[in-house]
């Protein structure tokens, strides 16, 4: 349904995507993961035809976003980051005005106008000045903009951001609701969001795409690793020494001394709890405390672009 | 056609929405009534003043023409008026869409560029049509007690919009390259002053330069309008001028696409 092929965007000599490329199926829904100003909104504009790639192509519903932009934007509906609202306008006027633009026939006005009031929930509001509403019903309104037409393609640039966590989870549910019906394509830099929302995951940053599978998949393939946090009464020398003669240890952190009892942080392919403990008792230094910790999906998003920096 | 509708509706009613528009409809109806006010009572005063002498001197009584001494000059400071309220009504246009993000809905929806344009274009003529009708309620206090000629009234209307829709369509491509309404509002005062400033320097221009500026400035061409005369040049510069600002503020807004 979306082929995208190799887009890069230069901002003057900035980079902001450099070779992005995904898939999107028909009736999927695809999250675009990423830190902020990692390139998630310039992808996203491109797909909307608001500005062009500097190189790359991209097709969207089997039409050309360049060569055949005005059949693109008649399949697609979006909601940026801001959404695009004239605050001095009636919710009902301002959605007559986008059907007007989407090339809606008039009779059809107040049947679409009403089922996408109700899918977002805002009936109670429709004669009500967009500027007076509360963010959560700003975001509301523009998200119910998108939607007018029925389009099959829907981009929403960070949707929940700025609501409170009830408006959340509404919007949440909402957005799954479209699943099927729809291809949707969800920008974030909050994780649970893709987690609960999205079937499959594109990692971007800087400009680049770091991973892309399923949240599932991405958290299976760290899950082999096992985290564990110990608190050591002793010197960092001689803790040292003694987790040293440890087997399997991958990494070993000092975090922080503080007052005496060391923070250190291991990683390891095995369960070592049993043997560090241990270890350390034996070594005659005081265990405080020993804690294991599985990888989440937010810990793969860390890992994957704090590597990508430091590279 | 349905898009260019759209526009023009929502921009039209959007003047209505801001505070600023009441403010020049009401500066413009003040200054507009103030000058109609001078112009009228000086006009009296003088016919007035001829009857005395010509009963005093038993004489005929001179012809007074309101067309000549009243209704053209009256244009001419209308003209004047609105030089200095276009810009007003032009800042806004495109500027605000561009600050409130507004410009991501209508870059992304199935409408053109060109459609944008022309819709906004038509909403500020409109808007500016709306600032004249106090004028034509003074104008037609002279039909009640006088028999001024009707046609030069029409032709100094006619030039009066053909004049708006040049500034307008100026006014509206400054206001396509800011998404800051003061810097518009400022681009837009400067052309219209130089626009019109510009004819001054003809006289003491040489004989080509000089007519190349006297044809630039822009109240020029009122003139004749204002007399009763709609010469098809006039017109023509009108209406080219329109086109041009017209076709550049589309190509701004196309730019998007190539500045890639």
């Amino acid at each position: 349904m979306i082929s995208v092929d190799g887009l890069t965007r230069y901002y003057g000599d900035k980079r902001a995507l450099s070779d992005v490329s995904f898939h999107v199926k028909k009736g999927e829904i695809l999250g675009l993961l990423g830190p902020n100003a990692a390139g998630k909104t310039t992808a996203m504009r491109i797909l909307t035809c608001y500005m062009p790639p500097t190189s790359g192509a991209a097709t969207i519903g089997g039409y050309d976003i360049l060569s055949q932009s005005m059949e693109v934007r008649k399949i697609t509906g979006y909601l940026p980051e801001n959404p695009p609202l004239y605050h001095d306008m009636v919710v009902n006027d301002y959605l007559e005005f986008v059907c007007r633009l989407k090339g809606i026939p008039k009779d059809r006005f107040s049947i679409e106008i009403d089922s996408v009031l109700e899918k977002t929930n805002l009936g109670d509001e429709r004669s009500r000045i967009i500027g007076k509403l509360s963010k959560g019903y700003k975001q509301r309104v523009g998200l119910a903009q998108s939607l007018l037409n029925n389009p099959q393609i829907v981009i929403l640039d960070e949707p929940t951001v700025g609501l409170d966590p009830k408006q959340i989870i509404e919007i949440r549910e909402l957005i799954k609701n479209l699943k099927g019906e729809h291809t949707v394509i969800l920008s974030s830099h909050i994780l649970p969001e893709i987690e609960q929302t999205c079937e499959r995951v594109v990692i971007i940053n800087d400009g680049k795409v770091v991973a892309e599978d399923t949240p599932e998949n991405l958290t299976n393939h760290l899950k082999g690793i096992e985290r564990v946090f110990l608190q050591v009464e002793g010197k960092e020398e001689d803790i040292r020494s003694a987790l040293n003669s440890v087997k399997n240890i991958k990494s070993l952190n000092i975090d922080s001394v503080t007052d005496g009892i060391v923070k250190v942080s291991i990683e390891s392919d095995v369960d070592l709890r049993k043997k560090l403990a241990k270890t350390i008792v034996t070594a005659g230094l005081g265990l405080v405390e020993l804690s294991a910790d599985r990888f989440t999906l937010e810990d793969i998003f860390l890992h994957l672009t704090t590597k990508e920096e430091a590279a | 056609m349905n898009s260019i509708l759209a526009i023009i509706n929502k921009d039209f009613k959007s003047f209505f929405y801001s505070p600023v528009a009441y403010i020049i409809i009401a500066i413009f109806a003040a200054l507009s009534g103030v000058f109609f006010y001078l112009y009228t009572s000086n006009f009296i005063e003088a016919a007035f003043m001829d009857t005395m002498r010509s009963q005093q001197y038993r004489m005929a009584a001179q012809k007074f023409n309101v067309n000549l001494m009243l209704i053209r000059p009256y244009f001419w400071n209308i003209a004047l008026i609105s030089i200095f309220t276009l810009p007003a009504i032009t800042m806004r246009l495109y500027s605000e869409e561009k600050r409130a993000g507004t410009v991501e809905l209508l870059y992304t929806t199935p409408i053109m560029p060109v459609q944008i344009i022309i819709g906004k274009f038509i909403a500020g003529l409109l808007f500016y049509i709306v600032l004249l009708i106090p004028t034509m309620f003074f104008q037609s206090i002279l039909f009640m007690y006088g028999s001024p000629e009707f046609f030069p009234v029409l032709s100094g209307y006619i030039g009066l919009i053909l004049m708006g829709s040049a500034f307008i369509a100026a006014g509206l491509f400054i206001s396509t390259t800011t998404e800051n309404q003061i810097i518009a509002a400022i681009g837009g005062f400067a052309l219209s002053l130089l626009l019109w400033v510009i004819g001054w320097g003809a006289h003491s221009a040489g004989p080509l330069l000089g007519g190349v500026l006297d044809y630039i400035s822009i109240i020029n061409h009122f003139e004749d309008f204002a007399q009763g005369v709609i010469d098809s040049t006039h017109i023509i510069y009108y209406l080219l001028f329109s086109f041009v600002g017209l076709y550049f503020s589309t190509k701004m807004i196309e730019s998007v696409k190539w500045r890639a």
